[in-house]
């Protein structure tokens, strides 16, 4: 094998795991703040993608009915809450957020013809379509089993990606879409061409990735968030509540999830199951962290990639094999050595 | 019945139960404006008990008012915090991974949740309350001896700006002298107006500072008074006070 080839590998290696990267930071975030070891991560990656394709396609993306049906559920569970307990004020954000923007999503979608919009006002709209799915489903599937063990969660958590997937084929059907790149560049470099869209990828990881750092090290948000995952009785009595933390944090890993499918969307098929494998990509470099640290795991999801890519190369047929093979000495390793996440007493 | 206004916490047939067994049985007590109010008692008497309770922590039966509102379906810990409700969990609960000015900010959470944005010059008050946090603001929780560490926990919790502080066995582990620094820091915290519940195995520190007093024992209330009445009571003076009493 010449240099060639090992650099064009890991370029695309690095582009994978740039956005597997993401995904096992969402996957860390989740477990740490809600204990929830997020299965449907991969699924937002899918919707996003999916999303935008329909859009480009000019096509109603199927996503808007789950949106809006979510929302309306949310809205009438907690309205009547609200009703019962005299708490009017908090009525009009909650009808805002759930029913009101969702209704002028689609309402939008059915006036202007999305086909005509620019790109970048496509790949806005369907963050906005799919984001909000990620604090609707934590409330309704979360929420009311905060306590539950992980086990519950863990079970939980692949009810609900089975549900995303069959929703997913119903709205975007069994083929698969891809969405013409977003650049056109590209550059020599070493003799290997350098796709503007590759470059793409990793940039715009990177700054998602620095955006996030400092909302956890300089917002008072994000450090709440931190708070919370470090000690949640601690975070209580400070009046930070878990739901509020629950929100925020599948909020956040809806976002991360639906931008890493927009920006995967141009360089792989997407099909309406293949977050799955995504998001257990993410999952390795997320337990490659102990589902505790974000540079670790990050580190290893882009090891993740670049292993992925290298062996597609040399043993096409074992890719998948050999990837998630990989988190077997990891997990040795991990329950060997010392440090693990217990289980918090209640 | 007219409320007082200076009555901060008004509880009254305060009982706990963990399924058949009663924790706290038909607790009451008060507190006013300005007032240390101390609960003592031998371990196990249901002080912690007693504390996670009012925080809304824990299902309660009885009557509690706070700030004049009787407590019905809204005692939740994030309603009583945005009403000024501090605890200072007997464990501290403190962020260890995080810096102490990081612990002290979000001792402030609610507070900016809802608009305020003074929390830095809190910050230096309670720098001034204890100045080696100050020394050490950028030092990891984790990392601090056991008289920071409540001292942070402390302060975080006045960073809520509290109108009742409650403070669970803030003498616990900790050195003589160190105790007789935290005591003497509640005691000026007095004369900032706000209402202070103390929880204390440490009968006699607990007893110089406060104005009012509440024996706990299995359970029940067994004695109460002035804080200079239960210290001369003889039955205090022998199960508590007394020389073979390691405090």
């Amino acid at each position: 094998m010449d240099l060639q080839i090992l650099l064009l590998l890991g370029q695309d290696g690095i582009t994978n795991g740039a956005v597997y990267a993401l995904l096992a930071l969402a996957l860390v975030l989740v477990f740490a703040v809600t204990r929830v070891i997020f299965i449907p991560q991969g699924e937002f990656v899918a919707y996003g993608a999916l999303t935008l394709a329909s859009l480009q396609a000019g096509k109603v993306p199927g996503t808007v009915w789950l949106l809006l049906t979510l929302g309306v559920i949310v809205a009438l569970l907690d309205g009547i809450k609200l009703l019962r307990e005299r708490r009017y004020a908090k009525l009009p954000p909650l009808l805002i957020f759930n029913v009101g923007l969702p209704l002028i999503a689609a309402a939008g979608l059915f006036a202007i013809p999305p086909t005509q919009l620019p790109l970048a006002l496509q790949v806005v709209i369907s963050m906005l379509l799919i984001v909000p799915l990620g604090p609707m489903i934590y409330r309704l599937a979360f929420q009311p089993l905060a306590g539950a063990s992980v086990l519950v969660l863990l079970i939980v958590s692949v009810a609900v990606h089975v549900a995303l997937i069959g929703l997913g084929l119903l709205f975007f059907g069994a083929e698969g879409s891809r969405t013409p790149a977003f650049t056109d560049l590209s550059f020599e470099l070493a003799g290997t061409l350098l796709q503007g869209q590759t470059i793409l990828v990793v940039v715009a990881s990177a700054l998602l990735i620095i955006g996030l750092y400092f909302f956890f090290e300089r917002t008072i948000y994000g450090k709440a968030l931190r708070a919370t995952a470090m000690n949640r009785t601690g975070a209580r009595l400070m009046g930070i509540p878990p739901m509020l933390a629950g929100k925020l944090c599948f909020t956040l890993a809806a976002a991360i999830g639906a931008f890493s499918g927009i920006l995967i969307a141009p360089i792989t098929t997407i099909y309406y199951d293949s977050g799955f494998l995504i998001g257990l990509k993410g999952f390795v470099g997320a337990i490659i962290g102990g589902l505790a640290s974000y540079p670790v795991a990050a580190l290893g999801a882009i090891l993740v990639g670049l292993i992925e890519s290298y062996s597609s190369f040399y043993a096409s047929a074992f890719k998948e094999v050999i990837v998630f093979t990989l988190i077997i000495p990891v997990l040795l390793w991990r329950s060997l050595s010392t440090h693990q996440i217990e289980e918090e007493e209640e | 019945m007219k409320h007082d206004h200076a009555v901060i916490l008004d509880v009254r047939d305060l009982t706990v139960a963990y399924g058949k067994v009663e924790a706290l049985h038909k607790i009451s007590l008060s507190i006013r404006r300005g007032e240390i109010v101390t609960v003592i008692g031998p371990n196990g008497a249901g002080k912690t008990t007693l504390l996670s309770a009012l925080m809304g922590l824990l299902p309660t039966t009885g009557e509690i008012v706070y700030l004049g509102h009787s407590q019905g379906r809204e005692r939740e810990v994030e309603y009583l915090v945005r009403h000024g409700m501090t605890l200072v969990p007997e464990k501290r609960e403190l962020f260890a991974e995080m810096s102490v000015e990081d612990n002290l900010l979000l001792g402030a959470f609610d507070r900016y949740r809802t608009g305020h944005r003074d929390q830095m010059e809190t910050m230096d008050e309670v720098f001034e309350l204890f100045p080696r946090l100050e020394e050490r603001r950028s030092q990891l929780a984790g990392t601090l001896s056991g008289g920071e560490r409540q001292m942070l926990a402390m302060g975080r919790a006045l960073m809520a700006k509290p109108k009742l502080l409650m403070l669970d066995e803030p003498s616990l582990g900790l050195a003589p002298l160190i105790i007789k620094e935290i005591f003497r820091i509640i005691s000026e915290l007095k004369e900032t107006g706000v209402a202070i519940l103390l929880v204390e195995q440490n009968a006699r520190a607990a007893l110089q500072i406060a104005d009012y007093g509440y024996v706990l024992e299995t359970g029940e209330v067994s004695l109460e008074g002035p804080s200079h009445d239960l210290a001369a009571d003889q039955r205090v003076i022998d199960v508590y006070l007394g020389l073979g009493h390691k405090h």
